[in-house]
């Protein structure tokens, strides 16, 4: 494209248009007031250059003929399709005329307000509800099955989130020399170039297999990375804690963890008592009257005696203790009983033992010689980077699952250190999102917080992040116990084709309230049962930023499409109306706000682009626990309740679940459930990425749509043939839940016993009044999974190991 | 165009597209019409379940280099995105001497 004319404006990506988690650089041509065509920019450290098919697509999804342009109202039956467009002042007034009413009458808590995937809205709809007064924001996917299990348990382990280090907050990348190349890097469950995972470019493990990292990939499926590996693990969907059990037994029976790290940074030798009914770590309160509750106990060899650890000041109580961490030890209480303790490394390294190579094969169905060499490998290789994706969430058993593997880099001494995992904070402090428990923009009386659903039946739900629990409050919808929810604000979120589990229920849930408004781009099926809907703006329509991980960058609104608004705009509009003690008077000057810890304005930043945290700044790598940047007394150490890396979590034995991790079988499995098994004979798996699509996004982009255009299942040669089935064939996937039509894709990447089903289909060609709803209910996967089998933390589901049976439609 | 050529390093292409849409964008070329470059998928069993993925950017018949850009000074527009940076283009004979020999690479000259 050579015309003249032509504006060239420097932005970011971030959710709506390629739907992602962002982070891209792009380069958006403009012609009067149109774009023309995107380009990655070249100079931005994140994508340098490069960009994706979705993004690439994005004139496509702009100019849509079936975009949304302007604000409509119902005025047919929920679902009969039948709309009148209204201007932004009525469907304003509107909602804030019903919103008010359900809040006069049921109290604040009854309105729901419910998002999809941690985008940029995260911030604004949380301050919208909580403007409301509503506690109830909710991500729909049952068990808030992405990243918040993996970052709660990473939280509670070493007190703040990490990711694989591929050079991302450093601003010569690769060849920056304080960064080293993983000699080792284990994916865990995840396509990364199909998908963009939460803060990471998928590619960037390319550019390292480039640069000379070695993969070990964990996946049922033979993933492009699967067959690039030095090894590959093929496991059981849902047997993940198993494996990870396993690289434990092997890394601390034979001696590969850094032993240094292990006793100076980890509470390897805290003191646990075994003698009673109830494993619990033992305290300095259980050896004197006036002991602190929060400090702990640990042997020390020069005096063989019992010494105490200070949590708050994250130090011993006399000097020059030395600690052991191994040992079964009598100490006698405050109460003159003798308790026997063992340390917590004796406890875990008891525990993993169990785990034999063998065992666990039978387990995972990985071959137990492989599971040796990838447990070596890993532990022997420096650094070693574990990089792990969804399925960690979305299975109930997550929070042991994750507190599994985040040993391995723990024991290992990989965390915060180059090409490791590195400690990733919000850049410069600023935070955007609130992935941290309490306030964000706005904070609620703890009066109003303890109505947020689920709180009351998990612990982690009431102490980690703000979210209620979605699985409780669908079914408060139907039971009105403790309280009736009369309305539901749903911000680009489709849970009827996407997040929703037993979508039908879904659906009947939102037909039994008062009042539901959907913001989104498209019409969608959830949109289509909705009685408001208005169209929101991608991300060249918009001023924002974006702090996860890094670097902070600015939002530059490039253009603007018809009537559409922005998230933010939409919230901040609908939170001045309903909070009349609303603090900011313009979006601009929240962002200022919300920039201070970074010491720029809003538009400085614009101007910047994008900014990383300076070396030495406690958002900026590497080995923060040794320098004191971690905590803010700047004592050596993390930011867990001991200072300590929580190897046996206190967080956990406070919710009283279990301390140390284990294996849990998946509630419905070849194990767990013989007799459905014989009937639905084969493991189903959902969720398998694509590069062409965002969850339930882009159907409707043609350039996107000819790349993957049909729904899908993945089966097996062997298995194909078994039941008749070739390749292209039209497939009923059914199990006790429901069913859905698939066409067949015969391919041996998965295995013989397992199919994969992809999700977030419906099927934008089909009609959108009910009973069609776009398609969806042919092609729904999730009708086959069912809501509430969270597991015991209220976190997980079972969308990757649920059994069902594969037949040809025509013969039913 | 002659003197150019395009290298197809292969082993590392993830089959990610970006190099098809790129294409389609910058020569306007709708839906389900050809563009510039496709990609193919071969997917072979190997022993012990291993599979060999290989995904293979191939240039078609309508490929023009993207002359107009490369005149500018630019990259053809799926060199410029390819999310695996496994397309280099240039003179032929430099990248000819930059063609890996150790792992399977082509190298597209016209």
């Amino acid at each position: 494209m050579s015309e003249k004319g032509i504006e060239v404006i420097r932005t970011t990506t971030w959710s709506a248009g390629p739907g992602c988690h962002g982070g891209c650089g792009v380069l958006a041509y403009v012609k009067d007031g149109r774009l023309v065509k995107i380009e990655g920019d070249p100079e931005h450290p994140w994508n340098q250059g490069r960009l994706c098919s979705r993004c690439l697509a994005i004139t496509q999804y702009l100019y849509h003929p079936d975009r949304l342009r302007h604000p409509l109202k119902r005025v047919g039956k929920r679902g009969e399709g039948k709309w009148q467009r209204i201007s932004w002042h009525e469907a304003f007034d509107l909602i804030e005329k019903k919103m008010k009413g359900i809040r006069e009458v049921y109290g604040a808590e009854s309105m729901i307000f419910l998002q999809g995937t941690g985008r940029d809205i995260g911030g604004w709809i949380s301050m919208l509800a909580y403007a409301y007064g509503s506690p109830n924001w909710v991500f729909g996917l049952s068990g808030l099955a992405c990243y918040t299990p993996r970052l709660m348990v990473m939280w509670i382990t070493q007190g703040d989130h990490c990711v694989a280090d591929a050079s991302q907050w450093l601003p010569q990348r690769y060849d920056d020399p304080d960064y080293q190349i993983p000699r080792c890097i284990m994916v865990w469950g995840q396509s990364l170039p199909a998908s963009c995972p939460d803060g990471f470019f998928g590619h960037w493990i390319v550019d390292l297999m480039k640069r000379g990292s070695e993969l070990v990939v964990i996946d049922p499926r033979c993933t492009w990375l699967a067959s690039r590996a030095k090894i590959w693990l093929q496991i059981r969907p849902g047997t993940d804690a198993a494996l990870a059990l396993c690289f434990l037994n092997i890394i601390i029976n034979e001696g590969l963890y850094d032993e240094e790290f292990v006793k100076k940074w980890t509470n390897a030798p805290f003191l646990v008592r075994v003698d009673d009914s109830k494993k619990k770590l033992l305290r300095e309160s259980d050896l004197r009257g006036n002991g602190g509750q929060d400090n702990f106990v640990v042997w020390d060899m020069t005096t063989n005696q019992p010494r105490i650890w200070r949590s708050a000041l994250a130090e011993y109580a006399s000097p020059d203790v030395n600690p052991t961490c191994e040992g079964t030890y009598k100490i006698t209480l405050a109460n003159g009983e003798v308790a026997r303790c063992k340390t917590v490394w004796t406890a875990l390294k008891e525990s993993v033992s169990e785990y034999s190579p063998e065992k666990v094969a039978e387990i995972t169905w990985a071959r137990p010689e492989k599971i040796v060499e990838a447990a070596r490998f890993y532990a022997k290789s420096r650094p070693a980077s574990l990089h792990w994706g969804l399925p960690i969430d979305t299975i109930p058993s997550t929070t042991p699952t994750a507190q599994a593997i985040a040993h391995l880099w723990c024991l290992t001494g990989n965390l915060d250190v180059p090409g490791g995992n590195v400690i990733a904070r919000y850049p410069l402090d600023v935070v955007t999102y609130p992935f941290h428990s309490g306030a964000g923009m706005l904070s609620l009386p703890p009066e109003v917080h303890e109505k947020r659903i689920g709180t009351w039946k998990y612990g982690p739900l009431k102490d980690f992040r703000a979210w209620a629990h979605p699985d409780t409050v669908l079914e408060q919808i139907f039971t009105e116990d403790p309280y009736p929810i009369k309305g539901m604000w749903i911000q680009t979120a489709n849970p009827i084709a996407c997040t929703g589990l037993e979508p039908r229920k879904w659906d009947e849930a939102l037909k039994k309230l008062d009042f539901v408004a959907v913001i989104d781009l498209f019409m969608t099926p959830t949109a289509m049962l909705a009685d408001v809907v208005l169209p929101a703006a991608t991300f060249l329509e918009k001023n924002s930023l974006k702090a996860w991980w890094v670097p902070l960058q600015a939002i530059n609104k490039v253009l603007t499409v018809r009537e559409c608004k922005t998230d933010i705009e939409i919230n901040f509009e609908l939170a001045k109306r309903f909070n009349p003690e609303f603090p900011w008077k313009s979006i601009e000057e929240m962002y200022d706000h919300i920039l201070k810890p970074s010491g720029m304005t809003y538009k400085e930043l614009g101007k910047k682009g994008w900014v990383l945290p300076p070396k030495g700044h406690p958002t900026a790598p590497y080995r923060r626990y040794e320098k004191g940047l971690l905590r803010p007394d700047k004592k050596p150490g993390f930011l867990t309740p001991s200072g300590k890396i929580e190897l046996y979590s206190s967080w956990l034995e406070h919710w009283k679940l279990e301390p140390l991790p284990y294996y849990e079988e998946p509630p419905f499995s070849p194990i767990s459930t013989p007799d459905l098994y014989k009937e639905y004979p084969l493991i189903m798996t959902t969720g398998r990425r694509s590069s062409a699509y965002f969850h339930s996004e882009h159907r409707m982009i043609p350039w996107l749509r000819e790349i993957e255009p049909d729904p899908i299942i993945e089966i097996h040669p062997e298995t194909a043939e078994q039941l008749g089935i070739k390749d292209g064939d039209l497939v009923w996937v059914e199990n006790w839940l429901g069913k859905c039509r698939r066409k067949a894709r015969v391919t041996p990447v998965v295995h013989p016993e397992i199919v994969m089903v992809t999700h977030g289909w419906w099927l934008p060609e089909k009609p959108g009044p009910e009973p069609s709803l776009f398609g969806v209910w042919e092609v729904n996967v999730n009708q086959l999974i069912p809501m509430g089998h969270t597991g015991k933390s209220g976190y997980g589901c079972p969308l990757k190991s649920i059994l069902c049976k594969v037949y040809k439609t025509g013969g039913e | 165009m002659n003197d150019y050529a395009l290298l197809v390093d292969y082993e590392y292409c993830t089959g990610c597209h970006a190099c098809e849409v790129a294409c389609k964008q910058e020569h306007r070329i709708p839906a389900k019409k050809p563009g510039g470059i496709k990609i193919i998928e071969l997917i072979e069993e190997l022993p012990g379940r291993k599979l060999d993925i290989t995904y293979f950017p191939l240039l078609t018949r309508f490929c023009l280099f993207c002359a107009p850009r490369v005149k500018r000074g630019l990259l053809p527009a799926c060199v410029k995105h390819c999310m695996a940076q496994c397309l280099k283009f240039g003179r032929a004979e430099e990248l000819a001497k930059k063609t890996p020999r150790k792992r399977r690479a082509v190298l597209w000259a016209r």
